[in-house]
Protein backbone atom coordinates (compact mmCIF):
# COMPACT_ATOMS: atom_id res chain seq x y z
CA UNK A 1 0.00 0.00 0.00
CA UNK A 2 2.74 2.39 0.96
CA UNK A 3 4.50 3.75 -2.07
CA UNK A 4 8.11 2.60 -2.00
CA UNK A 5 10.95 3.61 -4.27
CA UNK A 6 14.15 1.78 -4.93
CA UNK A 7 17.26 3.89 -4.41
CA UNK A 8 20.78 3.00 -5.35
CA UNK A 9 23.50 5.33 -4.23
CA UNK A 10 27.17 5.35 -3.32
CA UNK A 11 27.79 6.10 0.32
CA UNK A 12 31.38 6.51 1.45
CA UNK A 13 32.56 4.61 -1.59
CA UNK A 14 30.18 1.68 -1.24
CA UNK A 15 27.06 1.07 -3.29
CA UNK A 16 23.91 0.74 -1.24
CA UNK A 17 20.49 -0.29 -2.48
CA UNK A 18 17.32 0.05 -0.44
CA UNK A 19 13.61 0.54 -0.85
CA UNK A 20 12.31 3.64 0.87
CA UNK A 21 9.18 5.62 1.34
CA UNK A 22 9.45 8.89 -0.60
CA UNK A 23 9.03 10.90 2.60
CA UNK A 24 12.09 9.27 4.18
CA UNK A 25 14.55 12.08 4.87
CA UNK A 26 18.12 11.46 3.79
CA UNK A 27 19.40 11.93 7.33
CA UNK A 28 16.99 9.30 8.67
CA UNK A 29 17.97 7.00 5.81
CA UNK A 30 21.66 7.38 6.62
CA UNK A 31 21.18 6.88 10.33
CA UNK A 32 18.46 4.27 10.50
CA UNK A 33 18.75 2.33 7.28
CA UNK A 34 22.53 2.46 6.90
CA UNK A 35 23.55 2.86 10.55
CA UNK A 36 25.73 5.88 9.80
CA UNK A 37 25.21 7.86 12.96
CA UNK A 38 27.75 10.57 12.15
CA UNK A 39 25.03 12.53 10.38
CA UNK A 40 23.35 14.20 13.32
CA UNK A 41 19.86 15.56 13.69
CA UNK A 42 19.39 19.00 15.16
CA UNK A 43 16.72 21.43 14.07
CA UNK A 44 15.28 19.29 11.27
CA UNK A 45 14.51 22.28 9.12
CA UNK A 46 17.81 23.13 7.53
CA UNK A 47 19.06 25.83 9.85
CA UNK A 48 21.54 24.35 12.34
CA UNK A 49 23.67 22.42 9.87
CA UNK A 50 24.43 19.41 12.04
CA UNK A 51 22.98 17.03 9.42
CA UNK A 52 25.31 18.36 6.71
CA UNK A 53 26.80 15.70 4.42
CA UNK A 54 28.49 15.86 1.02
CA UNK A 55 26.44 15.02 -2.06
CA UNK A 56 28.68 14.69 -5.09
CA UNK A 57 31.27 16.62 -3.10
CA UNK A 58 29.01 19.53 -2.14
CA UNK A 59 27.62 20.17 1.32
CA UNK A 60 23.88 19.72 1.62
CA UNK A 61 21.38 19.57 4.50
CA UNK A 62 20.36 15.92 4.75
CA UNK A 63 17.35 16.79 6.95
CA UNK A 64 15.64 18.69 4.13
CA UNK A 65 16.59 16.31 1.33
CA UNK A 66 14.63 13.13 0.66
CA UNK A 67 16.47 9.84 0.38
CA UNK A 68 14.83 9.26 -3.02
CA UNK A 69 16.59 12.39 -4.24
CA UNK A 70 19.95 10.80 -3.47
CA UNK A 71 19.25 8.01 -5.94
CA UNK A 72 22.25 7.71 -8.24
CA UNK A 73 24.28 10.23 -6.24
CA UNK A 74 27.42 9.96 -4.14
CA UNK A 75 27.18 10.73 -0.46
CA UNK A 76 30.05 11.23 1.94
CA UNK A 77 29.46 11.26 5.67
CA UNK A 78 32.05 11.78 8.38
CA UNK A 79 32.54 8.01 8.45
CA UNK A 80 34.02 8.31 4.95
CA UNK A 81 36.68 10.86 5.80
CA UNK A 82 39.29 8.60 7.35
CA UNK A 83 41.01 6.20 5.00
CA UNK A 84 43.01 3.07 5.75
CA UNK A 85 42.76 3.72 9.43
CA UNK A 86 44.25 7.20 9.04
CA UNK A 87 42.55 10.43 9.89
CA UNK A 88 41.80 12.91 7.16
CA UNK A 89 43.99 16.01 7.71
CA UNK A 90 40.86 17.92 8.72
CA UNK A 91 40.14 15.34 11.43
CA UNK A 92 43.76 15.50 12.51
CA UNK A 93 43.56 19.28 12.82
CA UNK A 94 40.32 19.20 14.84
CA UNK A 95 42.00 16.70 17.14
CA UNK A 96 45.20 18.72 17.49
CA UNK A 97 43.50 22.07 18.01
CA UNK A 98 40.68 20.75 20.18
CA UNK A 99 38.17 22.10 17.68
CA UNK A 100 35.21 20.70 19.57
CA UNK A 101 33.61 20.29 22.93
CA UNK A 102 30.55 18.05 22.99
CA UNK A 103 31.16 16.86 19.43
CA UNK A 104 27.61 17.18 18.22
CA UNK A 105 28.28 19.68 15.43
CA UNK A 106 31.71 18.26 14.67
CA UNK A 107 31.07 15.71 11.88
CA UNK A 108 29.20 18.31 9.84
CA UNK A 109 31.70 21.01 10.75
CA UNK A 110 34.52 18.86 9.37
CA UNK A 111 32.66 18.05 6.16
CA UNK A 112 32.02 21.75 5.63
CA UNK A 113 35.71 22.37 6.34
CA UNK A 114 36.67 19.91 3.61
CA UNK A 115 34.56 21.94 1.19
CA UNK A 116 35.82 25.32 2.40
CA UNK A 117 39.44 24.25 1.93
CA UNK A 118 38.77 22.72 -1.46
CA UNK A 119 37.39 26.04 -2.69
CA UNK A 120 39.99 28.14 -0.92
CA UNK A 121 43.07 26.24 0.29
CA UNK A 122 44.45 29.15 2.29
CA UNK A 123 41.59 31.15 3.75
CA UNK A 124 41.98 34.08 6.12
CA UNK A 125 40.55 33.83 9.62
CA UNK A 126 37.68 36.05 8.51
CA UNK A 127 36.94 33.83 5.52
CA UNK A 128 36.86 30.79 7.79
CA UNK A 129 34.43 32.57 10.11
CA UNK A 130 32.14 33.31 7.21
CA UNK A 131 32.59 29.83 5.76
CA UNK A 132 31.58 27.97 8.91
CA UNK A 133 28.65 30.32 9.57
CA UNK A 134 26.46 27.64 8.02
CA UNK A 135 27.16 25.37 10.99
CA UNK A 136 25.93 26.13 14.49
CA UNK A 137 28.03 25.19 17.50
CA UNK A 138 26.53 25.76 20.93
CA UNK A 139 29.66 25.00 22.99
CA UNK A 140 32.89 26.38 21.73
CA UNK A 141 32.37 29.99 20.77
CA UNK A 142 33.99 28.87 17.50
CA UNK A 143 37.53 30.11 18.21
CA UNK A 144 39.14 26.67 18.45
CA UNK A 145 37.14 25.48 15.48
CA UNK A 146 38.55 28.34 13.42
CA UNK A 147 42.02 27.44 14.71
CA UNK A 148 41.42 23.87 13.58
CA UNK A 149 40.30 24.88 10.09
CA UNK A 150 43.36 27.12 9.70
CA UNK A 151 45.58 24.32 10.96
CA UNK A 152 44.04 21.94 8.42
CA UNK A 153 44.66 24.51 5.69
CA UNK A 154 48.29 24.75 6.78
CA UNK A 155 48.95 21.01 6.92
CA UNK A 156 47.06 20.28 3.71
CA UNK A 157 48.84 22.92 1.69
CA UNK A 158 52.16 21.80 3.16
CA UNK A 159 51.28 18.37 1.79
CA UNK A 160 52.00 16.66 5.04
CA UNK A 161 49.67 13.84 4.27
CA UNK A 162 52.11 11.12 3.29
CA UNK A 163 50.00 9.33 0.75
CA UNK A 164 49.25 12.65 -0.89
CA UNK A 165 45.66 11.67 -1.29
CA UNK A 166 42.84 13.64 0.19
CA UNK A 167 39.47 12.01 -0.11
CA UNK A 168 37.03 14.75 -0.76
CA UNK A 169 34.36 14.02 -3.28
CA UNK A 170 34.15 10.35 -2.59
CA UNK A 171 34.61 8.65 0.67
CA UNK A 172 37.50 6.31 0.13
CA UNK A 173 37.63 4.79 3.54
CA UNK A 174 35.76 2.09 5.29
CA UNK A 175 32.15 3.06 5.73
CA UNK A 176 31.50 1.66 9.10
CA UNK A 177 31.22 2.28 12.75
CA UNK A 178 34.92 1.58 12.90
CA UNK A 179 35.74 4.78 11.06
CA UNK A 180 33.24 6.71 13.12
CA UNK A 181 34.85 5.52 16.29
CA UNK A 182 38.15 6.92 15.05
CA UNK A 183 36.66 10.26 14.26
CA UNK A 184 38.21 13.01 16.32
CA UNK A 185 34.89 14.75 16.14
CA UNK A 186 33.70 12.01 18.34
CA UNK A 187 33.44 13.15 21.85
CA UNK A 188 31.87 10.58 24.09
CA UNK A 189 28.57 11.18 22.33
CA UNK A 190 29.78 10.01 18.94
CA UNK A 191 31.73 7.06 20.29
CA UNK A 192 28.63 5.78 21.96
CA UNK A 193 26.77 6.22 18.74
CA UNK A 194 29.41 4.34 16.85
CA UNK A 195 28.94 1.38 19.15
CA UNK A 196 25.24 1.74 18.73
CA UNK A 197 25.65 1.64 15.01
CA UNK A 198 26.36 -2.05 15.16
CA UNK A 199 22.99 -2.50 16.76
CA UNK A 200 21.39 -0.28 14.11
CA UNK A 201 19.78 1.73 16.80
CA UNK A 202 20.60 4.90 18.57
CA UNK A 203 20.62 5.29 22.29
CA UNK B 1 14.45 -1.71 7.19
CA UNK B 2 15.17 0.91 9.75
CA UNK B 3 12.90 2.52 12.25
CA UNK B 4 9.85 4.56 11.61
CA UNK B 5 11.05 8.15 11.84
CA UNK B 6 9.02 10.14 9.34
CA UNK B 7 8.71 13.87 9.73
CA UNK B 8 6.64 14.76 6.66
CA UNK B 9 3.18 13.43 5.86
CA UNK B 10 3.04 10.76 3.15
CA UNK B 11 2.98 11.77 -0.49
CA UNK B 12 3.26 10.16 -3.89
CA UNK B 13 6.56 10.88 -5.60
CA UNK B 14 7.00 11.56 -9.29
CA UNK B 15 10.39 12.00 -10.84
CA UNK B 16 10.12 12.88 -14.53
CA UNK B 17 13.26 12.89 -16.63
CA UNK B 18 12.12 15.33 -19.31
CA UNK B 19 10.23 18.62 -19.31
CA UNK B 20 7.41 17.31 -21.51
CA UNK B 21 6.94 14.42 -19.11
CA UNK B 22 6.94 16.78 -16.12
CA UNK B 23 4.31 19.01 -17.70
CA UNK B 24 2.15 16.00 -18.52
CA UNK B 25 2.33 14.81 -14.90
CA UNK B 26 1.54 18.31 -13.60
CA UNK B 27 -1.35 18.57 -16.01
CA UNK B 28 -2.77 15.29 -14.81
CA UNK B 29 -2.36 16.13 -11.14
CA UNK B 30 -3.83 19.63 -11.37
CA UNK B 31 -4.37 21.12 -7.90
CA UNK B 32 -2.79 18.08 -6.27
CA UNK B 33 0.63 18.50 -7.84
CA UNK B 34 3.40 20.36 -6.07
CA UNK B 35 6.82 20.94 -7.58
CA UNK B 36 9.94 19.94 -5.69
CA UNK B 37 13.00 21.82 -6.92
CA UNK B 38 15.71 22.62 -4.35
CA UNK B 39 13.31 21.89 -1.54
CA UNK B 40 15.05 24.30 0.82
CA UNK B 41 11.79 26.06 1.70
CA UNK B 42 9.24 23.37 0.89
CA UNK B 43 10.80 20.49 2.83
CA UNK B 44 11.13 22.45 6.11
CA UNK B 45 7.43 23.29 5.74
CA UNK B 46 6.72 19.61 5.14
CA UNK B 47 8.80 18.62 8.17
CA UNK B 48 6.62 20.88 10.28
CA UNK B 49 3.60 19.51 8.41
CA UNK B 50 2.64 23.06 7.56
CA UNK B 51 2.65 21.80 3.99
CA UNK B 52 1.22 18.37 3.22
CA UNK B 53 1.26 17.96 -0.54
CA UNK B 54 -0.22 14.70 -1.73
CA UNK B 55 1.88 14.56 -4.89
CA UNK B 56 5.41 15.85 -5.32
CA UNK B 57 6.85 16.29 -8.77
CA UNK B 58 10.63 16.31 -8.43
CA UNK B 59 12.24 18.34 -11.22
CA UNK B 60 15.82 17.65 -10.16
CA UNK B 61 16.32 15.19 -13.03
CA UNK B 62 15.46 17.78 -15.67
CA UNK B 63 19.01 18.43 -16.80
CA UNK B 64 17.66 20.39 -19.76
CA UNK B 65 16.60 23.13 -17.32
CA UNK B 66 20.03 23.45 -15.71
CA UNK B 67 21.37 26.53 -17.46
CA UNK B 68 22.36 30.16 -16.96
CA UNK B 69 23.02 31.71 -20.34
CA UNK B 70 22.60 34.75 -22.53
CA UNK B 71 19.63 34.36 -24.80
CA UNK B 72 18.25 36.98 -27.13
CA UNK B 73 19.50 39.97 -25.15
CA UNK B 74 18.63 38.67 -21.68
CA UNK B 75 20.16 36.41 -19.06
CA UNK B 76 18.05 33.24 -18.99
CA UNK B 77 18.07 31.11 -15.86
CA UNK B 78 16.49 27.66 -16.04
CA UNK B 79 14.37 26.01 -13.36
CA UNK B 80 17.08 23.56 -12.33
CA UNK B 81 19.86 26.18 -12.03
CA UNK B 82 21.07 26.20 -8.44
CA UNK B 83 21.64 29.38 -6.51
CA UNK B 84 25.30 28.43 -6.08
CA UNK B 85 25.60 28.09 -9.87
CA UNK B 86 24.35 31.66 -10.23
CA UNK B 87 26.84 32.77 -7.62
CA UNK B 88 29.70 31.21 -9.59
CA UNK B 89 28.47 32.12 -13.07
CA UNK B 90 30.83 34.44 -14.93
CA UNK B 91 28.09 34.97 -17.48
CA UNK B 92 25.73 36.23 -14.78
CA UNK B 93 28.42 38.37 -13.17
CA UNK B 94 28.77 40.28 -16.41
CA UNK B 95 25.10 40.34 -17.36
CA UNK B 96 23.36 40.94 -14.04
CA UNK B 97 25.87 41.60 -11.25
CA UNK B 98 23.07 42.82 -8.94
CA UNK B 99 21.55 39.35 -8.98
CA UNK B 100 24.89 37.72 -8.19
CA UNK B 101 25.42 40.09 -5.26
CA UNK B 102 21.92 39.25 -3.98
CA UNK B 103 22.28 35.49 -4.27
CA UNK B 104 25.48 35.50 -2.21
CA UNK B 105 23.36 36.78 0.68
CA UNK B 106 20.79 33.98 0.48
CA UNK B 107 21.19 31.64 3.46
CA UNK B 108 24.47 29.65 3.40
CA UNK B 109 26.38 27.61 0.81
CA UNK B 110 24.89 24.21 1.79
CA UNK B 111 21.43 25.70 1.16
CA UNK B 112 22.46 27.47 -2.06
CA UNK B 113 23.88 24.20 -3.41
CA UNK B 114 20.33 22.87 -3.57
CA UNK B 115 18.11 25.94 -3.71
CA UNK B 116 17.15 27.18 -7.16
CA UNK B 117 16.60 30.69 -8.50
CA UNK B 118 13.24 29.85 -10.08
CA UNK B 119 12.16 28.05 -6.90
CA UNK B 120 12.76 31.20 -4.88
CA UNK B 121 10.56 33.13 -7.31
CA UNK B 122 7.80 30.51 -7.17
CA UNK B 123 7.94 30.42 -3.37
CA UNK B 124 7.59 34.22 -3.21
CA UNK B 125 8.77 34.69 0.36
CA UNK B 126 8.37 38.43 1.07
CA UNK B 127 11.68 38.46 2.96
CA UNK B 128 13.67 36.71 0.21
CA UNK B 129 16.51 38.42 -1.63
CA UNK B 130 16.14 37.03 -5.15
CA UNK B 131 12.56 38.15 -5.86
CA UNK B 132 13.48 41.69 -4.75
CA UNK B 133 16.61 41.77 -6.93
CA UNK B 134 14.66 40.38 -9.88
CA UNK B 135 11.98 43.01 -9.31
CA UNK B 136 14.60 45.78 -9.46
CA UNK B 137 15.91 44.21 -12.66
CA UNK B 138 12.46 44.05 -14.33
CA UNK B 139 12.80 40.33 -14.84
CA UNK B 140 10.24 38.21 -16.59
CA UNK B 141 8.95 34.82 -15.47
CA UNK B 142 8.31 32.09 -18.02
CA UNK B 143 5.50 29.79 -16.87
CA UNK B 144 5.15 26.58 -18.85
CA UNK B 145 2.32 24.12 -18.93
CA UNK B 146 1.14 21.39 -21.24
CA UNK B 147 -1.04 23.99 -22.94
CA UNK B 148 1.85 26.28 -23.72
CA UNK B 149 3.89 29.04 -22.25
CA UNK B 150 3.35 32.56 -20.99
CA UNK B 151 5.73 35.30 -19.99
CA UNK B 152 4.81 37.41 -17.00
CA UNK B 153 6.66 40.44 -15.61
CA UNK B 154 7.75 39.56 -12.09
CA UNK B 155 5.74 42.40 -10.56
CA UNK B 156 2.62 40.74 -11.92
CA UNK B 157 3.79 37.24 -11.16
CA UNK B 158 4.19 37.72 -7.41
CA UNK B 159 0.80 38.69 -6.02
CA UNK B 160 1.14 38.42 -2.25
CA UNK B 161 2.93 36.70 0.60
CA UNK B 162 3.97 33.26 -0.68
CA UNK B 163 1.46 33.76 -3.48
CA UNK B 164 1.91 33.96 -7.23
CA UNK B 165 -0.26 33.90 -10.31
CA UNK B 166 1.07 30.47 -11.26
CA UNK B 167 -1.88 28.16 -11.92
CA UNK B 168 -2.14 24.40 -11.39
CA UNK B 169 -0.30 22.53 -14.10
CA UNK B 170 2.25 25.28 -14.56
CA UNK B 171 5.94 25.28 -13.81
CA UNK B 172 8.31 28.26 -13.57
CA UNK B 173 10.53 27.07 -16.38
CA UNK B 174 12.81 30.09 -16.59
CA UNK B 175 13.41 33.62 -15.41
CA UNK B 176 14.65 36.17 -17.92
CA UNK B 177 16.74 39.08 -16.71
CA UNK B 178 17.45 42.14 -18.86
CA UNK B 179 21.18 42.74 -19.22
CA UNK B 180 22.60 45.52 -17.06
CA UNK B 181 24.43 48.19 -19.04
CA UNK B 182 28.20 48.27 -18.74
CA UNK B 183 28.19 51.67 -17.04
CA UNK B 184 25.37 50.97 -14.61
CA UNK B 185 25.77 50.95 -10.86
CA UNK B 186 24.22 48.26 -8.74
CA UNK B 187 24.13 47.05 -5.15
CA UNK B 188 22.22 44.72 -2.88
CA UNK B 189 22.42 45.65 0.79
CA UNK B 190 20.65 43.90 3.62
CA UNK B 191 20.74 43.73 7.35
CA UNK B 192 20.22 40.60 9.41
CA UNK B 193 21.09 39.95 13.05
CA UNK B 194 23.19 36.96 12.04
CA UNK B 195 25.00 36.32 8.79
CA UNK B 196 22.93 34.07 6.54
CA UNK B 197 19.63 34.60 8.32
CA UNK B 198 16.65 36.07 6.62
CA UNK B 199 17.20 39.79 6.51
CA UNK B 200 15.15 42.22 8.56
CA UNK B 201 15.14 44.15 5.34
CA UNK B 202 17.13 44.47 2.16
CA UNK B 203 17.43 46.85 -0.78
CA UNK B 204 18.27 46.19 -4.41
CA UNK B 205 19.44 49.19 -6.43
CA UNK B 206 20.24 49.62 -10.09
CA UNK B 207 21.35 52.99 -11.49
CA UNK B 208 22.06 54.19 -14.97
CA UNK B 209 24.03 57.41 -15.15
CA UNK B 210 24.31 59.79 -18.07
CA UNK B 211 26.95 62.49 -17.77
CA UNK B 212 27.21 61.89 -14.03
CA UNK B 213 23.46 62.19 -13.49
CA UNK B 214 20.92 59.48 -12.84
CA UNK B 215 19.04 58.70 -16.02
CA UNK B 216 17.15 55.75 -14.61
CA UNK B 217 16.93 54.31 -11.11
CA UNK B 218 15.46 51.06 -9.89
CA UNK B 219 14.97 50.47 -6.18
CA UNK B 220 13.29 47.38 -4.71
CA UNK B 221 12.90 46.29 -1.10
CA UNK B 222 12.35 42.98 0.65
CA UNK B 223 11.11 42.34 4.16
CA UNK B 224 8.95 45.44 4.42
CA UNK B 225 5.63 44.26 3.00
CA UNK B 226 3.72 41.14 1.98
CA UNK B 227 5.78 40.96 -1.17
CA UNK B 228 8.86 42.61 -2.58
CA UNK B 229 8.08 46.21 -3.53
CA UNK B 230 9.47 48.81 -5.91
CA UNK B 231 10.14 52.17 -4.28
CA UNK B 232 8.64 54.44 -6.92
CA UNK B 233 9.07 57.54 -4.76
CA UNK B 234 12.78 56.96 -4.41
CA UNK B 235 13.18 56.22 -8.10
CA UNK B 236 11.52 59.51 -8.97
CA UNK B 237 13.52 61.52 -6.49
CA UNK B 238 16.75 60.09 -7.88
CA UNK B 239 16.16 61.26 -11.42
CA UNK B 240 18.90 63.71 -12.30
CA UNK B 241 20.70 63.13 -9.02
CA UNK B 242 24.49 63.31 -8.92
CA UNK B 243 24.89 61.32 -5.75
CA UNK B 244 25.23 63.98 -3.07
CA UNK B 245 24.63 63.12 0.59
CA UNK B 246 21.37 65.07 0.58
CA UNK B 247 20.08 63.38 -2.54
CA UNK B 248 20.80 59.90 -1.22
CA UNK B 249 19.23 60.72 2.14
CA UNK B 250 16.12 62.09 0.46
CA UNK B 251 15.81 59.04 -1.79
CA UNK B 252 16.21 56.66 1.15
CA UNK B 253 13.50 58.52 3.07
CA UNK B 254 11.21 58.46 0.04
CA UNK B 255 11.80 54.72 -0.38
CA UNK B 256 10.20 53.86 2.95
CA UNK B 257 7.50 56.49 2.97
CA UNK B 258 4.08 54.97 3.45
CA UNK B 259 5.45 51.51 4.26
CA UNK B 260 4.07 49.75 7.32
CA UNK B 261 6.14 46.61 7.73
CA UNK B 262 4.66 44.07 10.12
CA UNK B 263 6.36 43.66 13.47
CA UNK B 264 7.96 40.39 14.54
CA UNK B 265 10.37 39.19 17.19
CA UNK B 266 13.25 40.95 15.44
CA UNK B 267 11.65 44.33 15.84
CA UNK B 268 8.65 46.58 15.45
CA UNK B 269 7.33 48.24 12.35
CA UNK B 270 9.28 51.48 12.88
CA UNK B 271 12.48 49.54 13.38
CA UNK B 272 12.05 47.64 10.14
CA UNK B 273 11.29 50.82 8.25
CA UNK B 274 14.37 52.42 9.73
CA UNK B 275 16.51 49.45 8.76
CA UNK B 276 15.07 49.48 5.24
CA UNK B 277 15.98 53.14 4.93
CA UNK B 278 19.55 52.44 6.00
CA UNK B 279 19.78 49.56 3.51
CA UNK B 280 18.60 51.81 0.66
CA UNK B 281 21.12 54.43 1.70
CA UNK B 282 23.98 51.94 1.75
CA UNK B 283 22.96 50.35 -1.54
CA UNK B 284 22.70 53.76 -3.24
CA UNK B 285 26.11 54.75 -1.97
CA UNK B 286 27.70 51.62 -3.35
CA UNK B 287 25.77 51.76 -6.61
CA UNK B 288 26.87 55.33 -7.23
CA UNK B 289 30.51 54.57 -6.59
CA UNK B 290 30.32 51.56 -8.87
CA UNK B 291 28.62 53.55 -11.62
CA UNK B 292 31.32 56.20 -11.39
CA UNK B 293 34.11 53.66 -11.24
CA UNK B 294 32.64 51.95 -14.26
CA UNK B 295 32.76 48.69 -12.33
Amino acid sequence: MVDRHRVELVVNGETETREVEPRRLLVDFLREDLGLLGAHIGCEHGVCGTCTVLMNGETIRSCITFAVQADGQEITTVEGLASNGKFHPVQEAFWEKQGLQCGYCTPAMMLRTVEILRENPSPTREQVREGIASQLCRCTGYQYIIDAVLEAARTMSAGTQTDGKVPVTQGAGPSSAEAAAQTPGAGPALEEEAEDASRQKES
Amino acid sequence: MGGGAMKPAPFAYHVPSALTEALAVLDELGEEGRILAGGQSLVPLMNFRLAQPTHLVDINRLDELDYIRRDDGVLAIGARARQSALERSQEARGAAPLLVEAVAQVAHPPVRHRGTVCGSVAHADPAAELPAALLALDAEVVASSRQGERRVPIHEFISGPFTTTLVPGELVREVRVPLSGAGSGYAFAEFSPRHGDFAVSGAAVLLELEGGQVERASVALCGVAGMPVRAAGAEQSLRGARGSEEELEAAAAAAVEGLTPSADLHGGSDYRRRIARVCVRRALNLAFSRARGGA
